[in-house]
């Protein structure tokens, strides 16, 4: 069973006193082991005396946080009205093939996870996905073959 | 030293403009030049990013854009730190249509500094409103936003003045100002601009409406796929913080005010305003029933004026400015300038800023420059998800609240995304619905439930399954979403889902006589 390092533990102390610290305290964690272990929870809710059920239904409701690991690398796309309009679903087909998952899911190898993402706010350059966090605008399917390349 | 200057935005990053910087700077090294680059917000021009700006004598300015890595070395070799032509030569920018044609109150700093040096923020009159402000004192300050005629940019277009005066009046031990920068609406990114482009805009906005409804405290509620305008927030509220200007008393007043940036989660509902509370106070963003009014009872119970990034930073103009200057721009009951985001299939994307009254034709085709693909545009969406695709013959309509409002069409945020003739309408009607689903908060069951059965009958209507019986359901199903929805989320993804179907029913398998019969739905 997973257990919150020192520096989480020091993080749920700082954000536990903040009557909104929840949701920083969450970004915190996934931020520094890229999920949000379930097993936290008990220790979490008592820290910010809330109910397990409250924590768990915080955790639940934001796309952003994940309660089991990712792969090593995440790719996002763009599947927004103005990417649409700009063939985004190419890219996403593109990418589905090639990795042979589906939104949602990992590859086998534990390599890559492939999300979906509505809007990066970089419709005028669009489509747009976002590897391991760095945007890419204007991808074709050359384009996101390329970037799938180069984490494989 | 030669001085350059190139974008530090999200959008022109995702183009290469860190690559391409950092490739100049390698090049002058390598030639022994010595240069300076200075990173700056994006003039909004976003087909020719990344753009190199260089200065010449007396300040003027030569941009160069598109820049790839590979085209560096050809710059420096025809001379362009001199201003040179090249193929990539574009002139100066201050002189581009696409920017000569604005009227830019709010983007007027944006592109050109650093938007993390207060000084240059200073010297482009930064802060004059804020002083103005103080000046006034609260009361006549709500009466400018009030004669200004400015509305809430987020997209309910509900007039600042009043809101500003109803928290006014509230009598509180605490009162809040919540900035709404979760622009989660596809098509729409003024908002990102400004807070990386022109932060203490904002901060100077945040806190003119704090001294004016005697609010300490602010939030900025941030969307989480805006990395870079986090920190540059970040950065901005560091720099007035050891300045004097937030968290001291203001300019020789007895008013300090502070804030912070909270980060969401990537939920769509909480850029409505009773969701963000609940999401600001750490709980799931679920939409709160009206009344009572964030303005009376918003966070933690207090008074809050929620305003979207635009609003906030239309108010240091207005206040430099003057309410009446400010009402001068625009037509009807919609005044001043509204940052138009023209983005999808388009030959001239981007930031648009103009008065309101000028045609969508003009915004599509004057500055957008038609359909990238060069086919026939087939709808234009305006307002974000929520908001109806509207067929090319309505494009003559003006921009302007209440015209759009009478064709059913909504302003929303300022968002223009363009279609052209490959695009299927129910497809994009079923994602409208898909998009509910994946986003509603579940409080109410017209939406929870609604868009999930909306996205069936969609589906069976795509798959050449839909009879009459489908269509009666649909539209009973949006009537109840359209009227029993808590907010705007359930309540208006009918719109984009209903247009589509008036306007192009043949690409739902329906004739034109078989929807008539339901002409009083539409």
């Amino acid at each position: 069973m997973r257990t919150m390092d020192q520096k989480l533990l020091d993080s749920l102390a700082f954000y536990s006193t903040k009557p909104n610290g929840l949701i920083p305290f969450y970004h915190k964690v996934q931020e520094e082991i890229g999920y949000i272990p379930k097993e936290f929870l008990p220790q979490i809710a008592s820290s910010f005396n809330l109910s397990q059920a409250e924590v768990y239904g915080v955790l639940t409701f934001y796309a952003d946080f994940r309660t089991k690991p990712p792969g090593k690398n995440i790719i996002k796309i763009c599947r927004a009205e103005a990417c649409q309009a700009n063939g985004c679903h190419k890219v996403i087909e593109k990418a589905k093939e090639t990795l042979k998952i589906d939104f949602g899911g990992t590859t086998p190898d534990g390599k890559v996870t492939l999300l979906p993402t509505f809007c990066f706010g970089n419709c005028a350059n669009g489509p747009s996905v976002a590897l391991n966090g760095k945007l890419y605008g204007r991808v074709d399917t050359r384009k996101i073959e390329n970037l799938i390349h180069s984490i494989r | 030293m030669h001085t350059l200057y190139i974008a530090k935005d999200y959008s022109a990053i995702a183009v290469g403009a860190d690559e391409v910087a950092f490739a100049v700077e390698k090049e002058a090294f390598l030639r022994n030049i010595p240069i300076r680059i200075i990173r700056t917000g994006s003039y909004g021009l976003y087909w020719l990013e990344p753009v190199i700006e260089v200065e010449l004598e007396g300040g003027r300015r030569i941009a160069y854009g598109p820049v790839t890595e590979e085209a560096i070395g050809s710059l420096f070799d025809s001379g362009f730190l001199e201003g040179s032509d090249h193929p990539l030569c574009l002139g100066n920018l201050q002189e581009h249509p696409y920017l000569k044609k604005q009227t830019r109150l709010i983007f007027e700093r944006i592109g050109k500094n650093d938007p993390l040096s207060l000084d240059s923020y200073i010297a482009c009159g930064g802060f004059q409103g804020l002083k103005k402000a103080i000046e006034l004192g609260p009361d006549k300050v709500i009466d400018q936003i009030t004669k200004s005629g400015l509305r809430g940019r987020g997209g309910a277009a509900f007039p600042t003045g009043i809101k500003w005066k109803t928290t006014q009046r509230a009598i509180a031990s605490q009162k809040y100002i919540v900035c709404n920068a979760d622009e989660g609406d596809s098509g729409t990114f003024s908002d990102r601009m400004v807070m990386e482009g022109d932060p203490f805009l904002l901060i100077e906005g945040m806190a003119i409406a704090g001294f004016a409804v005697g609010a300490d405290k602010g939030y900025i509620y941030l969307r989480s796929e805006y990395p870079l305008a986090h920190e540059v927030l970040n950065k901005a509220i560091a720099v007035c913080r050891s300045q004097g200007i937030l968290g001291s008393p203001l300019f020789g007043s007895s008013f300090s005010f502070d804030l912070e940036v909270f980060l969401g989660a990537g939920a769509y509902v909480c850029g409505e305003e009773t969701a963000l509370l609940e999401s600001l106070e750490g709980k799931r963003g679920m939409v709160r029933p009206r009344p009572p009014l964030p303005a009376v009872k918003g966070l933690w119970g207090k008074p809050t004026v929620i305003n979207n990034v635009i609003t906030l930073a239309s108010v240091p103009w207005i206040l430099s400015h003057g309410g009446e200057a400010y009402a001068a721009y625009g037509v009807n009951r919609s005044k001043g300038t509204l940052p138009v985001q023209l983005s999808g299939n388009l030959n001239y994307p981007g930031l648009v800023e103009v008065p309101f009254g000028i045609s969508l034709r003009d915004l599509v085709y004057g500055f957008g420059g038609g359909t990238r693909s060069g086919r026939p545009l087939k709808a234009i969406q305006i307002g974000g998800p929520l908001g109806p695709y509207l067929p090319e013959h309505f494009l003559d309509i003006l921009l302007d609240y209440e015209e759009l409002s009478k064709i059913k069409g909504i302003v929303g945020h300022g968002g223009i995304i363009v279609f052209d003739d490959q695009t299927n309408l129910a497809f994009m009607a079923h994602y409208a619905m898909e998009f509910c689903a994946e986003e509603s908060c579940g409080k109410c069951t017209p939406c929870r439930i609604g868009s999930t059965r909306g996205m069936e009958l969609m589906e069976k209507i795509l798959m050449g399954k839909g009879s009459r019986k489908e269509l009666e359901l649909l539209f009973d199903l949006c009537d109840t979403m359209l009227h029993a929805s808590l907010c705007g989320l359930g309540g208006m993804t009918p719109f984009p889902v209903l247009s589509a179907l008036r306007h192009f029913p043949e690409d739902f398998g329906y004739s034109k006589e078989e929807i008539s019969a339901f002409a009083g739905a539409l």
